[in-house]
C-alpha cells in the first residue's frame, strides 16, 4: 500500500502540548512575542496568533507558513511574560509535519551550485530543523 | 596555564578557518593554548526543542565522553552555535537523570557519560578566567580609531540558562575588543536573529535580515562588525555581496571575527591574516608609533 503523505489534524492542541512540554493556555496574549520577533511580517499568523489557534485546537494552524519562517531565534522565549517557549510550540508544530516525512527541504531541490556555496553549519542546521 | 580542552565543530576546520587560526594564536599568546579533542563528532548544529526527542543529544554527549576522555571538565568552543547546542544537552542531561539514562542505554559502544562536563565560549574565558586586563596587557597593535559593532545574534545569549552575558544588551565581545584599543558602537541590532539557516531553503528572509543589521550597525557608526558564529559571518558576508534595497549605508562596512581582530592586536604575523584584516589595518587602525 503506497504510504500517503498526510498528518492527523485532530487534537491538535494536545499533541503540540505533548510535544513540545508547553501550556498554551498559560498565554494571555499580551502580543510580546509578536512584537519582538523579527520574522512576524512574513508570517501568515503572528507569534501570538499561533498560540490563539492552538488554545482554539483551531487545526488549520497545520496549513500556516509561520512554523517554517520561525527561527528558533528565542526572541519571543526570553520576553514571554508569562514564561511560554513559542520556539517549542513552533518546533512541534514542524515535528507533526516531519514525522511524517512532509520534509521542507530536501538537498534534491537544491543545485550543486548552490549547495557548493552554502557553508555546512547553514546546511545541516537546515535539514534539522526541516526534514525528518 | 594549562592547556584548554577545544571542540572545534565543523565549520571551524573549513569556511571558519581564519576563526580557528586567530583563536589558536590569541590562546597561544595569552600562555593559555587550546588543545583540540583527538576525536570528536558534529555536536548536532542545533539543539533539539521536542521533548521526546532525545536522540539528536546523543551527538553532544559523545563529545562530553570524549571530553572525559581527554582527562578534562571542561570544554571551549569558539562556535556560537555548538556553544549553545553543547551547553543546552550538557545542561539538560544534568537536570534530567532518566533521560541520561536512555541516552547512556543507547550508545551501547560507549562508555556512560556520568555528568560534569561544563561548555564555554572563548569569551567567557577571555572574560572570566584571563581578565580583559591581562589581555589589555598583551597589545603590541592597538586598535586605535577603530569603531567596532559586535554582533551576538541569538545563540550566545539565548535561552538564558546558557546565555553568556545579559540577554539584551550583551557587553562582553565589545569589552575584549575595547581591550585591545578599539571603540565599540552600540546598536539596537546586536542580539537581533542573523536570519541562520533560513539561508537555505528561505535566502530573502536571512539576506533582508542581515541588511538590517549592518545597516544599524554603519548607522551606529562602525567601521566593522565583528562575530563570533559562522553563520551570522556568512549571513552577513552575503548581505554585504548582495544587499536588499537601499543599501549605500552597509558598502563601507566589513563583517570579520571577533578573533582575527584579537590576534591583529596581540601582533599576529600580517601573512597569517586574511585580506579583509589586513585591509581595515591599513585603512582605519592607527599604526603604533604611526604617522
Ligand atoms: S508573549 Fe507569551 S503571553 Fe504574550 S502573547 Fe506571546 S506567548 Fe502569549
Ligand atoms: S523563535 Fe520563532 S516565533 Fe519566536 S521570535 Fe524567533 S522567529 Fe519569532
Amino acid at each position: 500500500m503506497a504510504r500517503t503523505k498526510t498528518i492527523p489534524r485532530e487534537n491538535l492542541r494536545e499533541r503540540v502540548e505533548e510535544l513540545s512540554g508547553e501550556r498554551v493556555f498559560a498565554c494571555y496574549q499580551c502580543g510580546m512575542c509578536s512584537s519582538g520577533c523579527p520574522y512576524a511580517e512574513q508570517m501568515d499568523r503572528l507569534p501570538s496568533q499561533v498560540i490563539r489557534d492552538l488554545q482554539l485546537d483551531d487545526e488549520t494552524l497545520l496549513d500556516s507558513n509561520a512554523m517554517w519562517v520561525c527561527a528558533s531565534c528565542l526572541a519571543c522565549e526570553v520576553r514571554c511574560p508569562k514564561g511560554v517557549d513559542l520556539a517549542k510550540l513552533m518546533e512541534a508544530l514542524r515535528q507533526i509535519h516531519l514525522r511524517k516525512a512532509l520534509d521542507r527541504v530536501s538537498l534534491d531541490d537544491l543545485s550543486k551550485d548552490e549547495i557548493k556555496k552554502l557553508p555546512q553549519i547553514a546546511l545541516v542546521a537546515s535539514l534539522r530543523k526541516k526534514s525528518g | 596555564m594549562t592547556k584548554l580542552a577545544y571542540f572545534p565543530g565543523c565549520s571551524l576546520k573549513d569556511n571558519a578557518k581564519r576563526f580557528e587560526d586567530a583563536a589558536f594564536f590569541v590562546m597561544e599568546t595569552l600562555g593559555a593554548p587550546l588543545e583540540e579533542l583527538e576525536t570528536w563528532n558534529c555536536c548536532g548544529t542545533v539543539y533539539s526543542l521536542a521533548d521526546d526527542d532525545l536522540m539528536h543529544h546523543i551527538a553532544s554527549v559523545r563529545n562530553f565522553i570524549r571530553t572525559k576522555e581527554a582527562g578534562s571538565e571542561e570544554l571551549v568552543t569558539l562556535c556560537a552555535m555548538c556553544y549553545n547546542t553543547l551547553a543546552r544537552v550538557a545542561g539538560r542531561v544534568e537536570a534530567h537523570a532518566d533521560e541520561l539514562e536512555k541516552i547512556n542505554a543507547f550508545m551501547d559502544r560507549e562508555e556512560d557519560y556520568e555528568g560534569g562536563i561544563r561548555i564555554r565560549h572563548i569569551l567567557q574565558v577571555l572574560r572570566d578566567t584571563i581578565g580583559w586586563e591581562a589581555l589589555s596587557e598583551t597589545v603590541v597593535r592597538p586598535l586605535d580609531n577603530l569603531k567596532i559593532a559586535a554582533y551576538y545574534g541569538c545563540t550566545l545569549v539565548r535561552p538564558q540558562e546558557t546565555g553568556i552575558d545579559d540577554m539584551e544588551r550583551p557587553v562582553v565581545m565589545a569589552d575584549a575588543l575595547a581591550a585591545v584599543g578599539a571603540e565599540p558602537v552600540t546598536f539596537p541590532f546586536e542580539a537581533e536573529c542573523c536570519g541562520t539557516y533560513q539561508i537555505v531553503d528561505e535566502p530573502h528572509l536571512a539576506l533582508e535580515q542581515s541588511n538590517r543589521i549592518l545597516r544599524s550597525a554603519r548607522l551606529a557608526g562602525a567601521d566593522v562588525v565583528v562575530t563570533a558564529c559562522p553563520l551570522c559571518q556568512h549571513n552577513l558576508e552575503q548581505a554585504l555581496i548582495a544587499p536588499v534595497g537601499e543599501s549605500e549605508e552597509i558598502k563601507s562596512i566589513q563583517v570579520v571575527y571577533f578573533t582575527e581582530l584579537l590576534a591583529a592586536a596581540l601582533g599576529a604575523d600580517e601573512a597569517t591574516m586574511s585580506p579583509v584584516v589586513r585591509e581595515i589595518l591599513s585603512t582605519s587602525v592607527t599604526a603604533e608609533g604611526g604617522a
